[in-house]
């Protein structure tokens, strides 16, 4: 049955077939009995790109574009690892990265991870950083 | 001026005047709403590119204009929206046939300083009322701090516990020490899931440790995202736009719910106002918030409320900021949290703004703890408040988000969350928390009851949790293996929140089903009365009923088994003797009722009165009226029928009158409506005093106490005493002559 983004909110009790976790568990897997049984493992329980897609279809059906936008990139960092989520992170803070290095994270963004709307993102960033010194060079205090 | 004013002298005194109170001061930000330099509204629109807002050109903009300009407006309808004119606008918020749907839509086209300048038109009753219409989701609900001085992991678990199943859909703690911030954070995920399965819980520290109790499983949501007004300031918190937004993202890929914060009056704190309008600020902030993404705001001054106070207009700016961030169709937790002034008087008329429209959050913390305990910077309601807040709900009839809870009920979730935490603790080696902990953090007023720990060794187990990666799942295969399956199911449940993504969406919380309740599924559409969220049915039913609330059938005395206190003899005769007093009992006095309000034993009062009328050198002579309650028909009636013309008349509840029969029956000689501070000695002096009337002697009026608060505090038993007196009576029917039994056994039954 086709997604209903209007309609089939919240997906975890509406559309519960629609969800799984990174390693294929199926929602109603994710119980008390299979951590018994080993069968759960904390990087099982997150969601996937697919899932947050699905949200950000939620999100753009009951008419938050911005929100959906951030649900799509979202789903982009998924399979960013935390370490390099984190050194993103840093580099977007003022005065932190070069035109040049946000452009080269940009880049990796796009070819590494095929997350183009946050390399689009990131990109926008680094014209407005250096519009308003606020790339690295431009620090006062270096 | 040489000599003061003792009024203004005591006033100086009192806890409000320990605030300052500021004139406007524009140029440093100082101001609540249309500040001289806050800037004309506009937009200019060219070949789908924002060209001109808010009094800037493209090429003037900030990182702030130009993040609004790629992101938060949407041009299909800025035309529109933005040629309506101010007044037209603010009527359609307060307009109840103008949908929330249709302002949202319009509100997405709006500038910040349109939005700013269309609710500064709003008096604050119509901001209320603009605000009930717009909270994005159909009911309100309440977060709650959870912290202490100790960071004790029994008290926090127990609090958090406590938090949970007070109804508080979520949590938040921080932390005193930042290494702590694992084991507090496991804490209170372990309390909340012990008290209610379903709360949300974070831990407000630096983002990249939050990010990884995040990732870890042991946090779900985060409100730490803080965006400011201004781009000096931002730069100064050491983020942009960008920075902030992606990290939204980010926390979003993790499965965490994020809200931004902001809030008026932190650029002028923070030396950067650039001259603008707290307001106008505001709405930039919001603008921003909206335009990365996040699902919602905590905002409305937040740490800077008693800033905002300081100057004119400052409870209303705050409203203001609160319905803005609604109308951008952001989920609101409405600040309330930080302390808004020492005066509880003006704390409770400022949340009323918040509480009586209802948002998403009333308080974007209440503190669960004692003041004293938290960590947050004081808390504007604590746990001494929890009565106060339960009263104001049931007086308004109004759901604040807090449910009542009793001491046993309390005691038993707050015990079994420390057992919890206990067996976690152990589970993982860390350092014990022993029982003598648990019987403190159940039994606790603060963290001074508790014992101390080994700070240096429970940091340890704290740097333990990040280095070998301890999850929620692992702290719930603890729980389960150690008896304590349902938080561990609990816990299992959340992990699953997160991987269907649900609570991501906007105003998303946990109900008691453990189904997400958020603006999509559970919208806000209140159009008119009668519509949109109501306290009614059930949930009225529990809100109403307060632990110590009482049956008013229980507050009767009961006269089971007490011996006669008086015997009715024959119809009174009218008397003939000039020193004749009657005392004119009410139709229950000594017979259904025996006891005063004050907790007198009618008998006594008797002996009292009749030893008074013989000190003055009269007779007294007791009668009971049957025909009125009223303690001046009472009165006036035995005085027809003395032989001096004065009686005494008297209530079961105990208060008298002295009167004459030439009086008017509402006028009178002397009255005592204070019963409750009547003493036998007063009962005493006003026989005498009858006696001198019925004597013609020169008499002065019984001294009598006044307690401005009796009637607040007893009117509920002087109706039900009143109702007896009104229930004994017997129409038509005449007074009757008593005799007074010899005293025995008089018996003081008094639950006064």
């Amino acid at each position: 049955m086709a997604f209903d983004p209007s309609a089939d909110y919240p997906i975890g009790t509406e559309r519960p077939d629609l969800v799984q976790t990174p390693g294929g568990l199926a929602l109603d897997e994710l119980t008390l009995d299979a951590l018994r049984s080993g069968r759960l493992d904390a990087s099982e329980m997150r969601a996937t790109a697919q899932t947050l897609e699905l949200q950000a279809q939620v999100a753009l059906a009951a008419g938050r574009l911005q929100l959906a936008a951030n649900l799509e990139r979202a789903a982009e960092l998924t399979d960013v690892p935390d370490e390099v989520v984190l050194e993103i992170y840093t580099a977007l803070r003022p005065h932190r990265s070069t035109a040049e290095e946000l452009e080269s994270w940009a880049e990796r963004l796009e070819n590494d991870f095929g997350a183009a709307k946050t390399a689009a993102f990131v990109r926008e960033a680094g014209a407005v950083y250096a519009k308003r010194s606020l790339i690295h060079a431009d620090d006062p205090a270096v | 001026m040489t000599q003061r004013s003792r009024r203004f002298a005591e006033r100086e005194r009192r806890e409000l005047r320990r605030e300052v109170l500021i004139t406007p001061q524009p140029d440093l930000g100082l101001v609540a709403m249309n500040g001289p330099n806050d800037p004309q509204p506009g937009l200019k629109v060219e070949q789908g590119r924002v060209v001109w807002l808010d009094g800037r050109s493209e090429a003037e903009f900030d990182a702030i204009d130009h993040f609004i300009a790629s992101h938060g407006l949407d041009l299909d309808v800025a035309t529109e929206a933005m040629a309506l004119d101010d007044a037209e606008l603010a009527r359609r918020l307060v307009d109840v046939n103008v949908s929330r749907e249709e302002l949202v839509r319009l509100g997405r086209g709006l500038t910040p300083a349109r939005l700013a300048r269309v609710v500064s038109l709003l008096d604050p009753v119509e901001m209320m009322f603009a605000l009930k219409k717009l909270r994005a989701r159909r009911a309100p609900a309440n977060q709650a701090h959870v912290t202490n001085l100790k960071e004790n992991p029994a008290l926090l678990a127990a609090d958090a516990a406590e938090a949970a199943a007070r109804g508080f859909a979520e949590i938040e703690t921080t932390v005193g020490v930042s290494r702590y911030a694992p084991l507090n954070a496991m804490a209170i995920l372990v309390g909340s899931q012990t008290g209610r399965p379903g709360v949300l819980t974070q831990c407000a520290i630096e983002e990249r440790r939050s990010l990884q109790l995040a990732i870890q499983g042991i946090t779900t949501y985060a409100e730490t995202l803080s965006v400011y007004g201004t781009e000096p300031v931002f730069v100064d918190g050491d983020d942009t736009p960008w920075s902030k937004g992606f990290l939204a993202s980010a926390y979003a890929s993790r499965g965490i719910k994020v809200r931004f914060t902001s809030g008026g009056g932190s650029e002028a704190l923070m030396g950067h106002a650039g001259g603008c309008s707290m307001l106008y600020l505001e709405a930039r902030c919001l603008a921003l918030a909206r335009a990365a993404g996040s699902q919602g705001v905590q905002n409305g001054a937040i740490s800077c409320v008693a800033l905002v106070m300081s100057v004119p207009a400052g409870s209303r700016e705050i409203l203001a900021e609160n319905l803005l961030a609604a109308w951008l169709d952001l989920e609101v937790a409405s600040g309330n949290d930080a302390i808004a002034s020492h005066s509880p008087t003006r704390r409770a008329a400022k949340l009323m703004g918040q509480f009586l429209p209802g948002t998403d959050f009333v308080t974007s913390g209440w503190s669960v703890m004692p003041r004293y305990d938290n960590m947050f910077g004081g808390g504007n309601y604590d746990a001494d408040d929890i009565d106060e807040w339960l009263t104001m709900q049931r007086d308004w009839q109004v759901d604040g988000g807090i449910e009542p809870l009793s001491e046993s009920q309390t005691v038993r979730v707050r015990e079994r969350a420390a057992r919890a935490i206990q067996t976690v603790f152990a589970a993982f080696d860390f350092p014990a928390i022993t029982d003598e902990e648990v019987e403190a953090a159940t039994y606790a007023l603060d963290s001074r009851d508790l014992p101390d720990r080994d700070r240096a060794a429970d940091v340890a187990a704290a740097d333990r949790v990040l280095a070998e990666g301890i999850s929620g799942l692992d702290v719930a295969r603890e729980l389960d293996r150690h008896a304590f399956t349902e938080v561990a199911e609990a816990i299992v449940s959340m992990q699953r929140q997160r991987v269907s993504g649900d609570y991501l969406q906007t105003s998303a919380i946990i109900g008691p089903t453990g189904t997400v309740e958020a603006a999509v599924n559970d919208p806000n559409r209140y159009s008119g009365p009668g519509t949109g969220y109501r306290l009614d049915g059930e949930r009225w039913e529990r809100l109403q009923h307060l632990p110590h609330e009482l049956d008013a059938s229980t507050l009767d005395e009961t006269t089971d088994a007490q011996p006669a206190v008086v015997v009715e003899k024959h119809v009174a005769m009218i008397g003939n003797d000039p020193d004749d007093v009657v005392i004119a009992l009410g139709p229950a006095f000594a017979g259904e009722l025996r006891t005063t309000i004050g907790g007198l034993a009618h008998h006594d009062v008797l002996e009292a009165l009749i030893a008074g009328v013989r000190d003055a050198g009269a007779v007294p002579r007791l009668v009971r009226v049957r025909r009125a309650s009223d303690v001046a028909f009472i009165g006036h009636d035995g005085a027809a029928i003395a032989g001096s013309r004065v009686a005494i008349g008297i209530q079961s509840k105990g208060t008298t009158v002295i009167h004459r029969a030439d009086l008017q029956p509402l006028d009178n000689l002397e009255l005592f409506g204070m019963a409750p501070s009547l003493t036998l000695e007063s009962y005493r002096a006003i026989g005498r005093n009858a006696g001198g009337y019925a004597l013609k002697q020169r008499v002065g009026p019984v001294p009598t106490v006044m307690d401005n608060f009796a009637r607040a505090k007893l009117i509920v038993r002087t109706t039900l005493l009143h109702a007896r007196e009104t229930a004994a009576i017997t129409q038509g029917a005449p007074a009757v002559e008593l005799e007074l039994v010899a005293s025995e056994g008089t018996s003081r039954t008094a639950r006064v």
